[in-house]
């Protein structure tokens, strides 16, 4: 895949810097905040407190996982096995808890193995040069047969309850908005101030550009992969623990909702640009409307012609916005 | 591109699906038998026919990965437009059969007139048309077709299952436009260098707009065939096609890179994967060891072509 930088803006002020610069996140922030405004009039119970804390917390497992998937299409390179992931690793992360091995095996041994996974992923797009979409596409029809001729879907229940992370509340807030929160904070400083965030762009704005700028594109992409592996165990582990059952099953469509946040979030699928503030942000949005259509009574059955519209549509407008670019 | 190479490629293969074939025969007593091969041509076929157009598409470079969401929506409206809206079912089938083409011809649009990667493209419309196929059904099933439907893919001419002459003449077409005539030329020529193409004359738009309705066609036409063979439509009808049909037409030496493969090569490609289908099954191997096979075969066919043709990269 061929791809071209966007020029950064010179010769504006500041904050026609910053307008350029989250131009997306603005919008997909504003849009949220219009959801609630509009929805929470049409029907008031849609700002209650439970309904918009599950709209975040219930969530914030999705938000988590497009972190690292906006860095892999940042770096030029896509993973359609998220979704089987986190089935895996969820399923993982509670039989060991029932097993009645230490709380903190069964957080850490699937946030490991996810790492380790994506790591060798990453090394085989890096250094056989076999596109990603073809190697994860592999790796979900892997992971999901194994998931379900290992387990037969079975439900796993009666997990301990100093297990379950995304239900603990402190300050009252659950436990998966902070990690939500933070994680994005951590991860929009790291990208954007370490020399490691920086050559995930230069790798995905220009391979060979980045290879004569002394980077070494290979490296870059199996720590991606590798980094994106541990997003995908913490949203893994903050999926098995959210609710009192898991079903060792790959949750539907998973892949494609947060490969969907990230796009929305600004994230260019070209490569080379976005942020992933604006990738929770998006997540955060497809909540909002998946509750919205709930509670406008239109049957949730549409909300997958929604996001693919949405897709559709932010895809077509980073595609004019490129050419006027030019 | 040399001949010989090609012929390589295919020989490697073919050679692979007869030891295969003769290694599950010796496994089971029950694999050999013109029944099951038979029944697992009529399995083939969906998957079969949907390939051949994605040989096209990937020649040109470009994937469609939204062939199994066109059979789902295809599969929808058919019954929506027989049992909801009362049209007469060879009126609902033709329907439904240009709605999924023009499904197709959307995919065509978006990747040539607004330049959206065909990756990309297709992934919003795979969201999209199933989301459609969900919506429009409401999840609800329809069922009660009259007998004569049935024949599309339960039916037999000759002895030989329906669906797998259909399958046959398609793939003689196919194999014929692509090998054969300019248009198979300028498809090779559009895979191995779009814009060399573009400058030689060659109209690339046009070409691919034909390509990505043409898979949108085969997608509806394996949907008539899926329905009338499980005589009910669901919206989660070929969810996961795509994986299928792309993993069969890579094993069949065709290049994910563009400007290489054949419609041999995709034929062979799916004898073998389906022949281990069903042969780890009679071999006591449940359904979704199966898909971890078929996961595995996917990658390792890729990665030894990798190794084997260093010098092109992505």
């Amino acid at each position: 895949m061929t791809v071209e930088a966007s020029p950064a803006p010179l010769g504006r002020s500041a904050f026609q810097r910053f307008i350029g610069g989250y131009g997306q996140e603005i919008v997909v922030f504003l849009s949220i905040v219009f959801l609630f405004i509009v929805v929470g009039a049409i029907n008031p119970r849609f700002l209650s407190d439970t309904n918009i804390n599950s709209i975040f917390a219930g969530n914030a497992y999705i938000a988590v996982a497009a972190i690292g998937m906006s860095m892999i299409i940042i770096a030029g390179h896509i993973d359609v096995s998220v979704g089987a992931l986190i089935g895996v690793i969820a399923t993982i992360a509670g039989t060991l808890a029932v097993s009645g091995y230490p709380v903190w095996v069964a957080w850490t041994v699937p946030v490991l193995f996810s790492i380790v996974v994506n790591g060798l992923v990453g090394a085989l797009v890096a250094y056989t040069r076999i596109p990603s979409i073809v190697v994860t596409l592999g790796m979900l029809s892997i992971l999901k047969g194994g998931l379900i001729s290992a387990t037969a879907g079975a439900w796993i229940s009666d997990m301990p309850p100093e297990f379950m992370i995304a239900q603990m509340r402190p300050f009252g807030i659950p436990s998966a908005v902070y990690f939500m929160v933070i994680l994005t904070i951590i991860a929009s400083l790291f990208i954007r101030y370490t020399d490691f965030g920086r050559s995930i762009y230069a790798v995905g704005g220009n391979m060979e550009a980045a290879r004569a700028a002394g980077i070494n594109p290979e490296r870059t992409v199996v720590g991606v992969f590798a980094l994106h592996g541990f997003f995908a165990g913490i949203a893994g582990i903050l999926f098995a623990t959210q609710l009192q059952v898991i079903q060792s099953t790959v949750p539907p469509n998973l892949e494609l909702t947060v490969i969907t946040a990230s796009v929305i979030g600004g994230v260019s699928i070209l490569g080379g640009t976005g942020t992933v503030i604006g990738s929770t942000l998006a997540a955060i949005l497809f909540a909002c409307i998946g509750s919205a259509l709930i509670f406008l009574n239109v049957s949730a059955y549409w909300l997958r012609a929604v996001l693919g519209l949405m897709i559709l549509a932010t895809v077509l407008a980073d595609m004019a916005r490129r050419r006027r670019a030019k | 591109m040399t001949l010989s190479r090609l012929l390589r490629h295919e020989t490697i293969l073919a050679v692979l699906t007869v030891i295969a074939l003769i290694v599950l025969a010796s496994l089971s007593d029950k694999f050999f038998t013109t029944e099951n091969l038979l029944n697992q041509g009529r399995l083939m076929s969906e998957v079969g026919l949907v390939a051949l157009a994605m040989t096209f598409v990937i020649v040109t470079g470009g994937i469609d990965l939204s062939v199994g969401s066109i059979l789902g929506l295809t599969a929808i409206l058919l019954g929506v437009f027989w049992k909801n809206l009362g049209l007469p079912l060879p009126a609902a089938i033709a329907l439904a059969m240009l709605c999924g083409t023009f499904a197709g011809w959307v995919n065509g649009y978006i990747i040539t007139r607004f330049n959206v990667p065909a990756l990309i493209a297709t992934l919003a419309t795979l969201a999209l048309y199933r989301g459609l196929a969900e919506g429009i059904s409401q999840a609800r099933s329809v069922r009660g077709y009259p007998e004569w439907f049935f024949f599309f893919g339960q039916g037999e001419v000759l002895g030989v299952p329906f669906q797998l002459w259909l399958l046959g003449i398609a793939t003689v077409i196919a194999a014929v436009v692509l090998g054969l005539t300019p248009f198979g030329r300028a498809t090779y020529a559009i895979g191995a260098n779009e814009t060399a193409a573009r400058f030689s004359g060659i109209r690339v738009n046009a070409t691919k707009l034909w390509i990505y309705s043409a898979a949108g066609f085969l997608s509806a036409l394996a949907a008539v065939v899926f329905v009338s063979r499980v005589t009910t439509t669901r919206s989660d009808m070929g969810t996961g096609l795509e994986l299928d049909v792309i993993t069969g037409v890579v094993l069949g030496g065709t290049s994910i890179f563009g400007g290489r493969g054949t419609i041999i090569g995709t034929v062979l490609g799916l004898i073998l994967i389906q022949a281990l289908k069903n042969g780890l099954a009679l071999s006591g191997v449940k359904g979704d060891g199966t898909i971890v096979v078929i996961g595995l075969v996917l990658i390792g066919a890729i990665l030894v072509g990798a190794l084997f043709d260093k010098n092109r990269g992505g």
